[in-house]
């Protein structure tokens, strides 16, 4: 087997000596830690996002969509000195520089097909492959973590569930509406009408439940949201009330402690772009959209870790349509007040001929699970047998990557 | 089974919600007023302003190039575009797409064949195209009229030829740019030594995925690449540069940009012919196992349980598969699933499918307007905008989430608010639910406090939620 070039940039896989449980119980009384999961559907091109400007063949692959080294014109922001961060993420970069920022890379679901379906099934119901499970991941890890009460455990902030988010565990969906409330005396009514309909009569309440807290002091900010967009509407407002929402619900102590949203437009097949373009505008409205999120947390910000997520990454070359089709290994970001950041963690596979995934995407060093464990685990306390046998079965040889967050 | 059990299922189950009088027009034979409505050709969507895609499409080329050239011209002069020129082809567009969906939803509400409008509506969502992408904005409306609508009642092999070939999806999913890397195009760039140009294989990988063989199909990557090969050189007319020529705003086949040479896909070989190579691959993919296997389970799941019973599925795959892919057949083998008829109320509705069956129920006129297309939006199912070329999701999980429940109560008690002094919820109540009203909703509408909120408390009921 080829000896494959092992870039060590930081804490590395299991093993990596960050791993400390003498602190893990230094704050446990006082902390509350807040997780806010991005999912970026249609598959984010991570050589794209974080380009691997040291890499001798990426130049090559990307042609004309090459990004420039840092420090030239629209170059790449500098990261390490071998990969780069796509020059719209500039308030990531900043938060690199804060030590706020970890960026991984080579990373995948144990996906190795290229559905976006079934890619983002496999994302979110956690186990090895499409429709194993019906529930997702992180409500099998709020299930198992410990809580105080209803609702604290976490909101979809749109108007159905996610599948990561769906299970056992008491989770929530809130997307602002102009539609006015009911009264009381029909809301009653209604009550009643569904007390014989086990999913009718649950469903309301949690969203009777969100809509308290929304329309509390902490929800005023939501009720003057913006309504949504007309069709074909552009701009960086894109992300502005999912953040609003999100913030709001995960700000007071007594609400839910994870918050989940969705994007899309990721799936960049013809006329990506490089440092301006498509993709360029797509990333620079999320990047946007996560630096008013820090804005919005205020001061729980120190206690946040918000990880974003795609189901798969692109081909390594362009195709014949200055695009990307569907690939393998990509990039993802764990950002906020409470990662230990500052780093890219990765196990370099390289871009040559040889070290690409069936001669054509980057191959996978890096199982997202390592990652999830690792942030559930230390993050959010879920114990870890129960991330073993419950939240991510099957899963034993993706050991969790510690040390990810501040303890 | 009780006639009055079957009339409700097949008005609201097979059908878009039961108008007032129609479960007593379906009488004791449900079966036969579903087939009655396959019988005639299925009727093209009328309505005034309606257009051709190629005469849409036409003109939003034109509008996009000289939108381009003024920006070009402008932009030596001082930085950045003005406002009207980015915002032409949106304004271009969007009351296209108004037009369109007002005109599917007078008729979807006032049809009196709402079964054939219901497979209609699966089958634009089966071959999904998403407003995301500015052009589908005023390309979806003529699309579902184009390529779908001619062949909901003829076979399946015709649909697909008609969809893969309709200028929308071209675009949609990308194919119109692609070319073959060993085509005269192609070379000739590698001669003048330009940036090298080669096939996006989105739209081959979702035929097979999505409108074909399906997710576990039994196709590979390479037969992707392959069949991305086979379709380089299937485009659209009206684009300039080495995308010039021919009608604009029509599907076109450039030969100067397809793959030369046979292919070999999915173990058969398909001689160098041009355009038919692609049609010879469509065919052949739409008479493969899989595909009458994927079918069947869509429209199980569509029609009958959300995780779909493997006997009726087999039977409707038989019946595909047996029929060469005509579509009436299937729908036949559909009718008479004993499945579909065991449990009454197995599928929760969709926001569309909500508001629809609202609108029929209450004879509500709908007015050609953009306010029209606010329901949809509100309850969050914008027309024509799955996000992805999946289309819908088709399961109750993804649909009863608990802030879409409590929008969907809050627009019923708005409806109610404006209709209810209009409309008598007492009396509308058998004629929408028939034998699925409970007693327990018919006792809480007899006793509302008030007109407007028996209104609301009929379209709030779980029947009422679910078909």
């Amino acid at each position: 087997m080829e000896r494959r070039e092992f870039l060590r940039r930081g804490a590395l896989l299991a093993g990596g000596t960050l791993l400390s449980t003498s602190v893990a119980f230094a704050h446990a009384d006082t902390r509350r830690p807040r997780f806010v999961l991005v999912i970026l559907r249609g598959a984010l091109d991570g050589l794209a996002s974080v380009p691997p400007l040291g890499d001798p063949d990426y130049a090559g692959l990307r042609r004309e969509l090459a990004l420039h080294a840092a420090g030239e014109a629209a170059g790449a922001l500098p990261l390490d000195g071998f990969f780069g961060l796509h020059p719209s993420l500039s308030f990531l970069h900043d938060r690199y520089g804060a030590r706020e920022l970890v960026v991984l890379h080579a990373l995948a679901s144990p996906y190795r097909e290229r559905s976006h379906f079934d890619g983002q099934d496999v994302l979110e119901n956690g186990s090895a492959r499409p429709h194993a499970l019906q529930t997702g991941w992180l409500n099998r890890a709020l299930a198992a973590a410990p809580a105080r009460g209803a609702l604290e455990a976490g909101v979809s902030v749109g108007q159905n569930m996610p599948l990561v988010m769906r299970g056992p565990a008491s989770v929530t969906s809130w997307s602002p509406s102009k539609l006015v409330a009911l009264d009381e005396e029909t809301l009653a009514r209604v009550t009643e009408l569904y007390a014989g309909d086990a999913l009718l009569a649950s469903r309301l309440a949690d969203a009777l439940a969100a809509d308290a807290i929304a329309s509390g002091e902490e929800g005023e900010a939501l009720m003057r949201m913006p309504q949504e967009a007309a069709p074909g509407a552009r701009g960086k407002a894109r992300y502005t009330d999912v953040v609003r929402a999100a913030a709001a619900f995960l700000r007071p102590d007594e609400g839910p402690k994870v918050a989940v949203f969705d994007t899309s437009g990721w799936d960049t097949h013809a006329n990506e772009g490089g440092a301006q373009g498509q993709l360029a505008g797509r990333l620079a409205e999320l990047d946007a959209g996560l630096s008013m999120l820090r804005q919005e947390l205020g001061p729980v910000w120190k206690d946040t870790a918000v990880l974003l997520l795609t189901e798969f990454g692109r081909t390594a070359a362009i195709n014949g349509t200055r695009g990307t089709d569907h690939g393998t290994a990509t990039a993802a970001f764990l950002l906020g007040g409470a990662v230990a950041g500052g780093r890219v963690m990765v196990d370099w596979p390289g871009l040559s001929r040889r070290a690409l995934y069936q001669g054509r995407d980057l191959a996978p060093t890096l199982d997202v699970r390592s990652v999830l464990k690792g942030v559930l685990a230390e993050h959010l306390t879920v114990p870890s047998r129960a991330l073993e046998l419950e939240v991510f079965p099957d899963s034993a040889a993706a050991r969790a990557l510690r040390g990810l967050t501040r303890i | 089974m009780p006639a009055s059990i079957a009339s409700a299922i097949a008005a609201n189950r097979f059908g878009l919600g039961a108008r007032p009088g129609e479960l007593a027009l379906i009488g004791g034979d449900a079966h036969e007023w579903l087939r009655a409505q396959l019988r005639a050709p299925a009727p093209a969507l009328a309505a005034p302003g309606l257009r051709s895609s190629a005469q849409i499409l036409a003109q939003a080329l034109e509008l996009r190039r000289e939108s381009r050239a003024q920006r070009e011209a402008q932009s030596a002069g001082s930085a950045g575009a003005p406002e009207d020129t980015v915002q032409r082809l949106p304004q271009y567009l969007r009351p296209i797409y108004t037009l369109e969906v007002t005109a599917r939803l007078q008729h979807a509400v006032s049809t009196e064949r709402p079964f054939l409008e219901r497979l209609t509506q699966f089958w634009a969502n089966h071959f999904a195209i998403s407003i995301d992408k500015l052009f589908i904005t005023g390309l979806a409306g003529s699309f579902e009229r184009e390529a779908i609508r001619p062949h909901v009642l003829g076979h399946f092999s015709d649909m697909l030829l008609a969809v893969e070939t309709h200028p929308a999806m071209q675009l949609y999913l990308d194919n119109y740019l692609s070319v073959g890397p060993h085509s005269p195009a192609a070379q000739r760039r590698v001669r003048r030594d330009k940036p090298r140009i080669g096939i996006n294989e989105n739209l081959a990988r979702e035929i097979l995925e999505l409108h074909t063989l399906g997710v576990g199909g039994g196709y590979t990557q390479q037969d992707v690449t392959i069949f991305a090969e086979v379709l380089s050189g299937w485009s659209i007319a009206g684009e300039g540069g080495r995308f010039g020529g021919g009608d604009p705003g029509r599907f076109l086949f450039r030969p100067e940009l397809h793959e030369p040479g046979h292919k070999v896909m999915l173990g058969r070989r398909y001689p160098d012919e041009g355009f038919a190579q692609g049609v010879a691959v469509l065919r052949d993919l739409a008479a493969q196992p899989a595909t009458a296997h994927f079918v069947a389970t869509k429209l199980t799941r569509h029609f009958i349980a959300d995780e779909p019973p493997p006997q009726a599925v087999a039977r409707l795959a038989e019946a595909f598969a047996r029929n060469g892919g005509h579509l009436p057949s299937v729908y036949a083998a559909l009718i008479d699933a004993r499945e579909a008829w065991l449990e009454p109320l197995a599928k929760y509705k969709t926001p569309t499918d909500y508001v629809v069956s609202s609108f029929r129920g209450l004879s509500v006129p709908i007015e050609a307007d953009r306010a029209a297309l606010a329901p949809f939006e509100l309850l969050g199912q914008r027309t024509w905008q799955p996000g992805s070329p999946a289309g819908w999701p088709d399961r109750s999980a993804d649909w009863d989430g608990a802030s879409a429940l409590l929008k969907r109560i809050r627009w019923a008690d708005a409806v109610g608010a404006r209709l209810g002094n209009r409309r008598d919820a007492l009396q509308l109540a058998p004629q929408l639910l028939g034998a699925n009203l409970r007693a327990a909703t018919g006792e809480t509408v007899m006793h509302a406090a008030s007109a407007a909120q028996a209104l609301t408390l009929l379209l709030a009921s779980p029947e009422f939620m679910r078909r």
